[in-house]
């Protein structure tokens, strides 16, 4: 079984996107030698008519790329930092995404937006950790946020062939992860995976926290059994499958690296408590609100939500029960 | 590929002029919602320039769009019907005024977002020419828009790769209330300067003498130059938004719009007429907009049960909020 990093596995699906399709080019700062390691070798291969280095012109590229995908081009945009998404928010938000409706079903506007290294890179501190992904399934922009590697392959091309615009995160946290990949399949939107079957408490983890949850359900396997769920993409979300899940554990945990107030989590727990009667109240672990990642690396850890703080939560989810 | 005909000039100039006072009218009665930015007095621009453009020609325009979507051949019942908020508009009723938008003459929509239409544009005909076809491209915006980084930023993606895009700025002397001197240093021309895209200044209230520089424009981005810029100096002869009529809103001098009017697009074309000639064609423009309002307060309004219908372009569909 071949091992393939999380870094590689997005490196091949932009390469198996560009050889099948030729509407698909790519944008980006630096991307022609790779800096990010993700288009390492493409513009060797594919040319740099299509692998492009842009100037330093977020919101100028980013409706660049509306309009070539409007001309029905699919571009793939990929940014260095994740603040930049604050910067192009209103081209994707306000452009993109509006453009079909607006339009009156006029036109599509398939563009992907790859985030590599999005949440805290140690070190970087507070205009380089945010991880911005709520905002846009707040908006209603397909929002996906893999895990693992054959999932970053597997969303990353059906976000090239989805034909609105798609905003793929990859979190730093998930770079480096190495998985045996027997096969390199599309994965649909809006279905989540179980990555481990539990019965007294369900835990959704987003990204990277996938391998933290699966590390602390191992840790309390004796104690408790937790089933581990992975949305996959945030929006669409998988709402039935998550209701499956819960309504089989009745308890519900939510690890989420993004700021407390109107983030993911608190949406997964609302869209799970309109339907299923749980046990015991459900908990969320999450970045303090409004949160701006200190540079310190101890402060920088003390932000992010961490498996203790999992560990606490899903005792008192059991305590709590009523 | 220039139309150089002064009577289909003059007929784009009447009917953008009618088009606007009947949609005021409509403002006025009601049957046009949240009111309309009137193009009135910058009709040679719209018409000049599209006059200059081929079939395979895209365009994107701003919150003061009807001229530039009824100038490249949107149906004005259509567009009226739009306005109106109906179903036959042009966008189905779910962009009115600001968004009009016709993907099958090249108009790739009016742009609420001031300086939005250039780094679209240049993205679109960057792709056309990529996929093999001959596609120059027009951005209209105001002169309140060369303050937006975007804008600024566009010029300079256009002008790197040179990519053929008209940058056409209407200025009109005002961003909303805000006067040019009081908001550009420097000159509109100058922004193009820094980018090497040649610019020409020219007299906007001319329908002909906007044809003539946007023509020489496309014919040197056809024959492989880069973007170029066209500043046309005009004058709006009616408010910001129709908005204006309620709150009263004091900043210009009273006779600055009498003295403007002194240059009418419209008139200034149709002495270029004989008199049998722009007869005929302001005969046949009155009747082709009766016809569109008659169709626009004719048609149907959108059913509620639809109204998140071509969100998504995938197919998509959204979770209601209620319940
Ligand atoms: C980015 C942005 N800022 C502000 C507004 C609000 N607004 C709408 S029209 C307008 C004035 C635009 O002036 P100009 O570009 O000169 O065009 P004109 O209205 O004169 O045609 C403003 C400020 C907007 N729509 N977009």
């Amino acid at each position: 079984m071949p091992r393939l990093s999380y870094r590689r596995a997005l490196t091949r699906a932009l390469a198996d996107e560009l050889a099948r399709d030729e509407a698909v080019f790519l944008l980006g700062e630096d991307i022609q030698v790779g800096a990010s390691l993700v288009t390492t070798g493409l513009a060797k291969r594919f040319g740099t008519e299509r692998i492009r280095d842009t100037p330093l012109s977020e919101q100028a590229f980013t409706s660049f790329a509306t309009g070539a995908a409007l001309a029905g081009l699919r571009p793939v945009i990929e940014f260095q930092i994740p603040s930049l998404l604050f910067l192009v928010f209103e081209q994707i938000v306000n452009h993109a995404h509006k453009f079909p409706l607006m339009t009156g079903g006029q036109c599509a506007v398939p563009v992907t937006y790859l985030v590599p290294g999005s949440g805290s890179r140690t070190g970087w501190a507070g205009q380089h950790s945010d991880h911005p992904y709520s905002l846009f399934a707040h908006a209603g922009v397909v929002t996906v946020v893999p895990a693992t590697p054959a999932d970053a392959y597997g969303l990353l091309v059906t976000a090239v062939r989805h034909d609105d615009p798609v905003v793929v995160f990859a979190p730093a946290g998930a770079m480096d992860v190495r998985d045996d990949v027997d096969e390199l399949a599309p994965v649909p939107l809006g279905r989540g995976r179980i990555h481990r079957n539990g019965c007294d408490v369900t835990v959704v983890a987003i990204g990277h926290l996938v391998h933290d949850a699966l590390a602390v359900a191992e840790e309390l396997a004796d104690q408790i059994s937790v089933e581990v769920f992975d949305p996959r993409t945030l929006y669409p979300f998988d709402i039935g499958g998550l209701t499956e899940s819960v309504a089989r554990t009745g308890r519900l945990v939510v690890l989420d690296d993004a700021n407390r107030s109107c983030g993911m989590a608190a949406e997964i727990i609302a869209s799970v408590v309109e339907r299923v009667r749980l046990l015991a109240p459900p908990r969320r672990v999450t970045r303090p609100d409004g949160a701006v990642l200190p540079f310190a690396p101890a402060l920088d850890r003390a932000v992010q939500p961490g498996r203790e703080q999992l560990v606490t939560a899903i005792h008192l989810t059991m305590k709590d029960t009523s | 590929m220039t139309d150089t005909d002064p009577v289909r000039l003059y007929r784009t100039v009447r009917l953008i002029r009618r088009f606007e006072e009947r949609a005021v009218e409509l403002v006025h009665g009601g049957q046009i919602v949240g009111g309309i930015h009137p193009y009135l007095g910058q009709e040679g621009i719209a018409a000049g320039v599209c006059a200059a453009l081929g079939a395979d020609d895209v365009l994107a325009g701003t919150h003061r769009g009807h001229g530039h979507v009824l100038a490249r051949g949107a149906d004005p019942a259509r567009m009226l019907a739009e306005l109106c908020g109906r179903v036959t508009g042009l966008n189905a009723g779910r962009g009115g005024s600001m968004h009009a938008a016709d993907l099958s003459i090249g108009v790739l929509g009016a742009n609420a977002i001031v300086g939005a239409s250039g780094a679209i544009i240049t993205g679109a005909v960057w792709a056309y020419r990529r996929r093999g076809r001959d596609t120059v491209g027009v951005s209209f915006f105001g002169d309140g828009a060369v303050n937006e980084g975007m804008l600024l930023e566009a010029f300079n993606l256009a002008a790197l790769w040179r990519v053929p895009v008209l940058f056409v700025c209407e200025n009109n002397g005002y961003a909303t209330t805000m006067p040019v001197a009081g908001a550009v240093a420097g000159s509109i021309a100058g922004r193009a300067a820094a980018f090497d895209i040649p610019a020409v200044d020219v007299d906007g209230q001319d329908p002909e003498a906007v044809r003539v520089a946007a023509s020489a424009a496309v014919d040197r981005m056809r024959a492989g130059g880069g973007p170029e810029l066209i500043e046309a100096r005009t004058h709006r002869f009616d408010a910001h938004h129709t908005f204006e009529h309620a709150v009263r809103l004091d900043y210009r001098p009273p006779d600055e719009v009498t003295r403007a009017r002194a240059r009418d697009p419209v008139r200034i074309q149709g002495e270029r007429l004989t008199d049998t000639d722009r007869a005929a064609v302001d005969a046949e423009v009155e009747q082709t907009l009766d016809a569109a309002v008659r169709f626009a307060l004719n048609s149907p309004e959108p059913d509620p049960a639809d109204a998140l219908r071509h969100l998504y372009a995938s197919g998509l569909t959204a979770r209601t909020g209620g319940g």
